[in-house]
Order: structure tokens, then C-alpha cells, then sequence
């Protein structure tokens, strides 16, 4: 209703119309010192960490397309590294073999291994034990790499001749799993390190997510008349679900980033073995740190190339799992 | 088929907290009957008793008898998954599965209770929808997430997912005081029809609500903060409301005190 026409008299006088610029400002509102503060701070670190990713993009582009304007062979796919020939040859192949290859290895075994920790800390262990159980899994994360790295050179390494062994004899028809040769310094005793690794990380986030699926909704599927086992498969994973995916890809971001452990462990060449058995190949991280300190500024720049790669599998692989989260957002507990 | 209540002598503790004290009373089969009193008079804690949710809150656990016809709920050979899937219950606040379709919230159930063929689970799904009047707004996006209807319209899901798998008896536990007075409206309507072939039981802080959907009303209350709750009389609706029997029930209805 129109007060105006009810008591015209009493209107009162039309206001200018207000200029655009002031008009912007009263539609903000009067800000707050806290406000602007606390603004200008998020704001701010916001534009650092793109700035940052940005600064480091242009040094690895930069620096790679020296030594790649140099490489008389295919960077992409040849199998030698040898920076110091004349002309220079070398290769990425078989280091992005291998680097995707003992992550995965690493995923296959850690997530569900980590999925199952965190639903047995929240979802099924007596509550005095949840606190001690999660309280170990952290401590594996405070582990210094080179730890892993040793441990895994000293104790993995001799007692993967067993597990070999066995693999060989009954799966060795597959190719993959044969074993012809050498100590157990393979792809496959990195991906189980590297597991090992990587497990702290994911049960943790994906333990902090399970703990929020929201009572109601198990409760919801409790009064349908659903087992502890099948509440958890209606209402704690798939709430869970985008959660786990980026806890795995944290995951996935240290195994493939990961160095000493893969150098101590590994023994390299250049060459894609078929057998994840055979000792041998290498990873973009480990093939840096065994040869940075006595490359030459040439063969510096060589390996950031190669680290530039390794940066570029890591966006693909976080953008294809955002896209993975995004398809189903409609979906997403996060709408409980 | 819709089955009787027969509780008695039922106490409900949490850890060492008694909850609720000697209650007994007998629900009848295609009736609706409301608990009513004030906050923290344990009627929730009793009618989740009913179906063994009470039991799955840490320290919570029941003493005495619930008979659904002559079956004793807490004997010694009974599954409560099994009760909960004769049971079925609403909840406070509408909680459809918010990773699931409308389709799959209401056929939830059903896949739990065994394996169907996809056009047997389309007929019960439609009827079930259909039972809690929903269908007609839901018809054409059977494949959208439950999570984007409404308020009251997610509260009708959750029912058509209670009673989609035929419960003998369907606990509601103040099923509108989340929901505006038109979605009320839709739910206590739909309580008139669901009585026809449903034993329910709900609890409901609005007593006009119960005056309206109820045949059969119980009064719950407590003598101090921290003793247990108690039943203080079950009687026929309009009686509870005209001419309790007992004063404290007078008390509350008129408004007196909780």
C-alpha cells in the first residue's frame, strides 16, 4: 500500500536522487575497522598464494625452456638422461612412468586401508580406544621421510623377497608381477613405502569428515531399519565421499612429490620395466635429488624442466578431481 | 498390517540418568495417539523406546516390556534392526539421505529390506509418494536430490520413505514444529489418512495439534528437573481435553504452568 495517497500532507519532500558513487557506498553499507582489517587480510592472502603459484609456474617455464630449447632428443619421450653429452639428450619418459606408477600403487593400497581406519575410529571402535588409534595414526605422520627412506632400505627392501617370491610364482604369467632379477629396489616396494606415507594424511582428514555426517541422517537410515554396516554405506561414505576424494588427493600430492624415500629406497635406471617387480625406473622427485647437487648449471635446468612436468601432472590430477566433486554437488552431504 | 502396543512397566535410563519411570500403557491398532507435557518430560526418550532407538544413544538402555501384539520388542531372540524395519519413525527435523534422488529416498528402505525389481520398486515408490501426497509435486523430478524440496515437502519424503516399506506402527516425534502452518496443515491431514492403516504414535509440543489429529492423548510429566519423567494419565482425546482426571493434566492443558 501506497502511504503517500493516504496522507498526502504528510510525505515527505522527494530526496535527491543520489549520485552513483554514493549510491555504491550506502549499498555497501558503513564497514567496520574489524571488517576492513580482517578483509584486507583474507583478501590478501589470497592474492599472495596466486601470486606465488604464478612466480613459480614462470621460474619453471622459464628455467625448462633453456635446457628444453637444447635437447636434441624428444624431451617427452626418450629413455636416457645425459645432460652432459654433446649435444645433450635426455627425457622425461621414464621418470612420469614411474612417478605415476608408484602413486598409484601408493593410492590402491593407502585409501582403502585409510577409508577403513577413519570409519573404525569413528564409526566402530569402543570410545577409549578412538583417541589412542588416532593418536598413533598422527604420530606416523611426524616421521621424518629420510626415516621412511632407511627403514624402508633396511627392513622393507629384505623382507620384500618373500612377498616377491610369491607373487612371481603365481601371478608372474601376468608380466607384471614377474621377477627376474636383482633385490626387491622396485616400483612395487616404493608404492607400498610411499603407502605407508601417505596413509597418515588421508585418515585424517577423511576421519574428520566421517565424524561430521550428521547425526539425523544416520539416524534416519537407523529407523529404516539399516545395520551398523548398511548406516554407513547410506549415510557416512557417500556423505563423506567429496571429502575422501580430497583427502586422497592430498595424499596423492605427497607421493608424487615425494624424495628421500624414493631415492633410498629405489634403485634407478632408465628404463620402463613392464614388472613392477624388477628393480629399476625412477620418479621426477628422486630423479632431482640424486642428481642436483652435481649437475651442472645446464643440467640444472634440465631438472627443473622435469619438475616443471611433475607440476603439471599435479593440476591435472587436482583439476579432474574437483571436476569429480563438482559433478555431484547437488548431491553433496554437505545439503543435510 | 496395523498392530497393537502393549507396553508395561518400562523405565529408560541414560548412563545413570533415569529418564523415564514405570510407564505402561496399551496403544490400539489404527489409532492416533499424541504424548504431550513439557520439555525434558521424556515423552521423545519413550516413544524411541518404541523401536529400539533409544538404545543406540551411548548409555542409553530400557528395563521392562514392549509387546507389538504378543511379540516382546526387548526378548532376548529380537534383532532391533528387525523391529526398526516394523517400526518405522519420523524424525523432528525432515532428514531425507541428502546424497540420494527423491526415488532413492523413498525406496531406501525397500533395498535394505531385500532385492526388487526395478518395476516393483517403481510401483511402490509412486503409491508410497502417492500416500503422502507428494506425488504430484515430485511426479516429473523423481530424479532430483531430495535435499532441493522444501521444508514440508521434504517432511512428507521422509514419510513416504517410512511407509514405504508397510511399518505395522509409525512413530512421529513432533513432525511439524520445523514446518510452517500450511505444511502442518498437509501433515496433520495426511495423519488423518495414514491412521487407516497405521498404528501412530506422535509426540507434539502443540496441543492443539493433538486436540486436532488424535484419538487417544497421554499426558507425560515430571516432578523436578533431574527426576524422571512419568505418565500422568492416557485417556480419550476429547476427555483429556474437556475433563482430565487428574489436575496436573488440567494445569497444563489450561496453560497453568510448563
Amino acid at each position: 500500500m501506497d502511504i503517500s495517497t493516504k496522507n498526502p500532507e504528510e510525505a515527505p519532500p522527494p530526496t535527491p536522487e543520489p549520485s552513483t558513487a554514493e549510491r555504491k557506498r550506502t549499498a555497501r553499507g558503513a564497514t567496520r575497522p574489524g571488517d576492513r582489517i580482517f578483509l584486507g587480510i583474507s583478501r590478501g592472502s589470497g592474492i599472495l598464494l596466486l601470486v606465488i603459484m604464478a612466480a613459480i609456474a614462470v621460474f619453471l617455464t622459464y628455467r625448462a625452456s633453456l635446457a628444453i630449447s637444447k635437447d636434441h632428443a624428444n624431451f617427452l619421450t626418450t629413455f636416457e638422461w645425459n645432460t652432459g653429452l654433446v649435444p645433450p639428450k635426455f627425457g622425461i619418459a621414464v621418470l612420469a612412468f614411474g612417478t605415476v606408477v608408484s602413486s598409484i600403487i601408493a593410492m590402491v593400497i593407502a585409501v582403502p586401508i585409510a577409508v577403513a581406519i577413519a570409519l573404525f575410529t569413528t564409526h566402530y571402535a569402543p570410545r577409549r580406544l578412538r583417541g589412542p588409534v588416532s593418536y598413533v595414526i598422527d604420530l606416523l605422520a611426524a616421521v621424518p621421510s629420510i626415516v621412511y627412506g632407511l627403514w624402508g632400505a633396511l627392513i622393507l627392501v629384505p623382507h620384500m623377497i618373500g612377498l616377491f617370491g610369491w607373487l612371481n610364482d603365481y601371478f608372474g604369467w601376468t608380466g607384471i608381477f614377474s621377477w627376474e632379477e636383482g633385490a626387491p629396489r622396485s616400483m612395487l616396494t616404493v608404492g607400498i613405502l610411499l603407502a605407508i606415507m601417505i596413509l597418515p594424511i588421508i585418515t585424517n582428514v577423511s576421519r574428520e569428515v566421517f565424524r561430521q555426517a550428521p547425526q539425523m541422517i544416520e539416524e534416519a537410515a537407523l529407523a529404516l531399519g539399516a545395520t551398523r554396516w548398511e548406516v554407513i554405506r547410506m549415510a557416512v561414505i557417500p556423505f563423506g565421499r567429496s571429502g575422501v576424494i580430497s583427502a586422497s588427493m592430498l595424499g596423492l600430492g605427497r607421493a608424487l612429490g615425494e624424495t628421500m624415500a624414493v631415492a633410498t629406497v629405489l634403485s634407478p635406471d632408465f628404463i620402463i620395466h613392464a614388472s613392477l617387480l624388477n628393480p629399476g625406473g625412477g620418479t621426477f622427485a628422486q630423479n632431482i635429488a640424486s642428481k642436483f647437487s652435481e649437475a651442472t648449471p645446464f643440467g640444472r635446468d634440465a631438472l627443473i624442466a622435469s619438475g616443471l612436468v611433475l607440476f603439471v601432472i599435479t593440476l591435472l590430477v587436482n583439476g579432474a578431481a574437483r571436476l569429480i566433486i563438482a559433478r555431484r554437488a547437488e548431491y553433496s552431504g554437505a545439503n543435510a | 498390517m496395523a498392530k497393537r502396543i502393549d507396553v508395561s512397566g518400562l523405565t529408560a535410563y541414560y548412563g545413570s540418568h533415569k529418564a523415564i519411570e514405570d510407564i505402561s500403557m496399551t496403544v490400539e491398532p489404527r489409532t492416533v495417539t499424541a504424548f504431550i507435557g513439557p520439555s525434558g518430560c521424556g515423552k521423545s526418550t519413550f516413544l524411541r523406546t518404541l523401536n529400539r532407538m533409544h538404545e543406540v544413544t551411548p548409555g542409553g538402555r530400557v528395563e521392562g516390556k514392549v509387546l507389538l501384539d504378543d511379540e516382546d520388542l526387548y526378548g532376548h531372540a529380537i534383532d532391533p534392526v528387525s523391529v526398526r524395519r516394523e517400526i518405522g519413525m519420523v524424525f523432528q527435523r525432515p532428514n531425507p539421505f541428502p546424497t540420494m534422488s527423491i526415488f532413492d529416498n523413498v525406496a531406501a528402505g525397500l533395498r535394505l529390506a531385500g532385492s526388487y525389481k526395478k518395476s516393483e520398486l517403481t510401483d511402490v515408490v509412486e503409491k508410497s509418494l502417492k500416500g503422502a501426497n507428494l506425488w504430484n509435486e515430485v511426479k516429473d523430478r523423481l530424479n532430483k536430490p531430495g535435499s532441493g524440496l522444501s521444508g514440508g515437502q521434504q517432511q512428507r519424503l521422509c514419510i513416504a520413505r517410512a511407509i514405504a516399506v508397510e511399518p505395522k506402527v509409525l512413530l512421529m516425534d513432533e513432525p511439524c514444529s520445523a514446518l510452517d502452518p500450511i505444511s502442518t496443515l498437509a501433515i496433520e491431514d495426511l495423519i488423518g489418512e495414514l491412521k487407516e492403516r497405521f498404528t501412530i504414535v506422535i509426540v507434539t509440543h502443540n496441543m492443539q495439534q493433538a486436540a486436532r489429529v488424535s484419538d487417544r492423548t497421554a499426558f507425560f510429566n515430571l516432578a523436578a528437573v533431574g527426576q524422571p519423567g512419568k505418565l500422568i494419565e492416557i485417556d480419550d482425546t476429547e476427555r483429556i481435553f474437556s475433563n482430565p482426571s487428574v489436575q496436573a493434566t488440567e494445569d497444563y492443558i489450561s496453560g497453568r504452568f510448563g
